[in-house]
């Protein structure tokens, strides 16, 4: 009976886990096919990626994509960082405040998020395109960066600042050298989190763009008309990338506990064996 | 300790400028006529009227049912993927749940643009049908191809908070419930069930919300004529041009969301804390 279990939750998580890879796989084995085919593979070529490296749309969409990203990352990480240390020092009201206005964007649909600010900008005039767009990412980033900072600086002694300048840091330096190496962790993941979600956006981008500035995901959405494998070349490139990041991400901190685990133990084992020895003196 | 005080300065300016008065012109457009210019404003009550007309009324219906079955569907399929994934070792399970979330993180209109290729009348899928000798089966531009493009999207939000519930969960109740004489079906959901409640609530309100207000993936695999919430609010701004009948619609999703939210916090007191 539990033996029959067993094979069938493995059975189950493998349907679940081919519903959500199987798309991904597809993508990448025909991003490899040398005709236009989506259901037939005829034969390996890497005639489109070639095509993608040719495509002018694509790549100036690329370009536009990872500049946002980058940059709507920097500045949603120290906006955010700064926020949220700055936050556990304010009175009630403008913490509460600020924290409520803070989850609108994350609460909030896409779409309402998008549409707000395509009025703003309309209506202060501002030419829509790569500016809006850029302003539009740091907008709904700097959001996910205060939620992962501020839990860290709230756990952190409020006395360790004023130590360090009691010790002759200025503010600065104790900003920099004392809290911010303590909350790190926090502001690692704030990034990570920001970067990809810049990426990965399409509705706030689709709404507040213009002037035919167009991201990744505008292109793929104005190109589904007709089937067009050099997608498939994006997608796999994209795809090998994200999960190649993810894994680091996810198993180089296990792999440098263990080894840290190791040399302790084997710190451990060394005395162990002095003491033997000197026992044995 | 004083010092840090103003780093919040900026990101006070900041987000009044792009959160707070943004919802400030959508509330103002839903109840104004006159679209884009400010000069000759005039209040009205049409917009909201215009939404209970039956064409309109039917896209909300609409938008609510496909949420629902697709939240439901999650729900199903989400709880029994969290709960077997629950019976495994802490490293095993680690190794699955990062297995779930890797593909949240990869662009959603390219997943999307996979499913047109397995799911299209001469796509992969049929062409398998083809070779095992059945007749080949419409699925693109159906709800059918929208609920899969949905769910596949969605199902990692309701696996996660179920997920985190079930793992918190001390295993030597269920046995306190067998040793008391429960039958393996009423352990599961007296006690079982009964614990994971917070995780299927925001799993739950996560994957319905998401699903309502999405445009894109019922606009790829749904065709132009499958016309949601997020359809009919991207129609008013980019291809109509009536900004304040789309502000009114999307001024009611947001009330509609933000109610939904507050409920959600009723059931759940725990998660009041956060933040």
């Amino acid at each position: 009976m539990k033996k029959r279990g067993k094979i069938g939750s493995i059975i189950y998580i493998a349907i679940c886990f081919a519903f959500f890879y199987i798309p991904i796989i597809v993508t990448m084995v025909f991003s490899f096919n040398s005709s236009k085919s989506l259901t037939r593979f005829t034969g390996f070529s890497l005639r489109w990626y070639q095509a993608l490296v040719e495509d002018r749309d694509i790549m100036s969409a690329v370009g536009v994509s990872l500049s946002i990203a980058v940059i709507a990352t920097a500045v949603a990480t120290v906006l955010g960082t700064i926020t949220a240390i700055g936050l556990s020092r304010n009175r009630k009201v403008v913490k509460e405040w600020l924290i409520n206005v803070n989850n609108i964007p994350i609460m909030n649909p896409e779409i309402v998020t998008a549409i707000g600010l395509m009025i703003l900008f309309s209506s202060m005039k501002i030419q829509r395109g790569y500016v809006t767009m850029l302003l539009a990412h740091i907008c709904f980033c700097t959001p996910y960066v205060i939620t992962s900072v501020y839990p860290k600086v709230r756990s952190l002694d409020p006395n360790l600042a004023n130590a360090a300048m009691d010790l002759g840091a200025t503010p600065f330096q104790a900003l920099t050298k004392v809290i911010v190496p303590m909350i790190k962790p926090g502001i690692y993941a704030g990034m990570l989190l920001s970067f990809t979600m810049s990426l990965d956006d399409f509705v706030i981008s689709y709404f507040v763009t213009g002037n035919g500035v167009a991201n990744i995901s505008i292109v793929v959405y104005n190109m589904t008309k007709r089937t067009n494998p050099t997608i498939n070349a994006l997608s796999a490139i994209v795809i090998v990338i994200i999960i190649v990041t993810l894994l680091i991400v996810n198993l180089v901190p296990e792999a440098v506990k263990k080894r840290q685990e190791k040399r302790v133990e084997k710190n451990k084992r060394m005395m162990q064996e002095n003491m033997d020895s000197r026992k044995l003196d | 300790m004083k010092q840090f005080k103003n780093l919040v300065r900026p990101y006070l300016i900041w987000s009044f400028i792009l959160i707070v008065v943004p919802l400030f012109l959508i509330v103002l457009y839903s109840v104004t006529t006159g679209g884009n210019s400010l000069v000759n404003i005039q209040f009205t009550g049409e917009n909201f009227k215009k939404i209970f007309e039956p064409v309109y009324m039917n896209v909300f219906i609409r938008s609510f049912k496909l949420g629902a079955i697709t939240t439901g569907v999650c729900l199903v399929v989400g709880y029994m993927l969290a709960y077997v994934i629950s019976r495994y070792s802490e490293k095993v399970q680690n190794i699955l749940i990062l297995a779930v979330t890797i593909p949240t993180w990869i662009n959603m209109l390219l997943r999307t643009y996979a499913w047109i290729s397995l799911l299209s009348d001469n796509g992969i899928i049929n062409s398998l049908l083809m070779l095992l000798g059945l007749d080949p089966v419409t699925m693109m531009y159906t709800d059918f191809s929208v609920i899969i493009g949905l769910v596949c999207d969605l199902l990692p939000f309701m696996v996660i908070p179920i997920h985190t519930s079930l793992a918190k969960m001390d295993h030597s109740l269920i046995e306190a419930a067998y040793d008391l004489g429960a039958k393996p079906l009423t352990a599961f959901w007296k006690v079982t069930f009964k614990l994971s409640i917070p995780g299927v609530v925001n799993g739950t309100i996560m994957v319905f919300l998401l699903s309502i207000s999405s445009f894109v993936i019922p606009k790829l695999l749904g065709g132009g004529q499958y016309v949601l919430i997020g359809n009919l609010i991207e129609e008013q701004f980019i291809s109509v041009g009536d900004w304040n009948f789309g502000s009114a619609i999307s001024m009611l999703l947001a009330v509609a969301i933000l109610i939904m939210i507050s409920i959600m916090k009723k059931i759940d007191p725990d998660e009041n804390g956060g933040a």
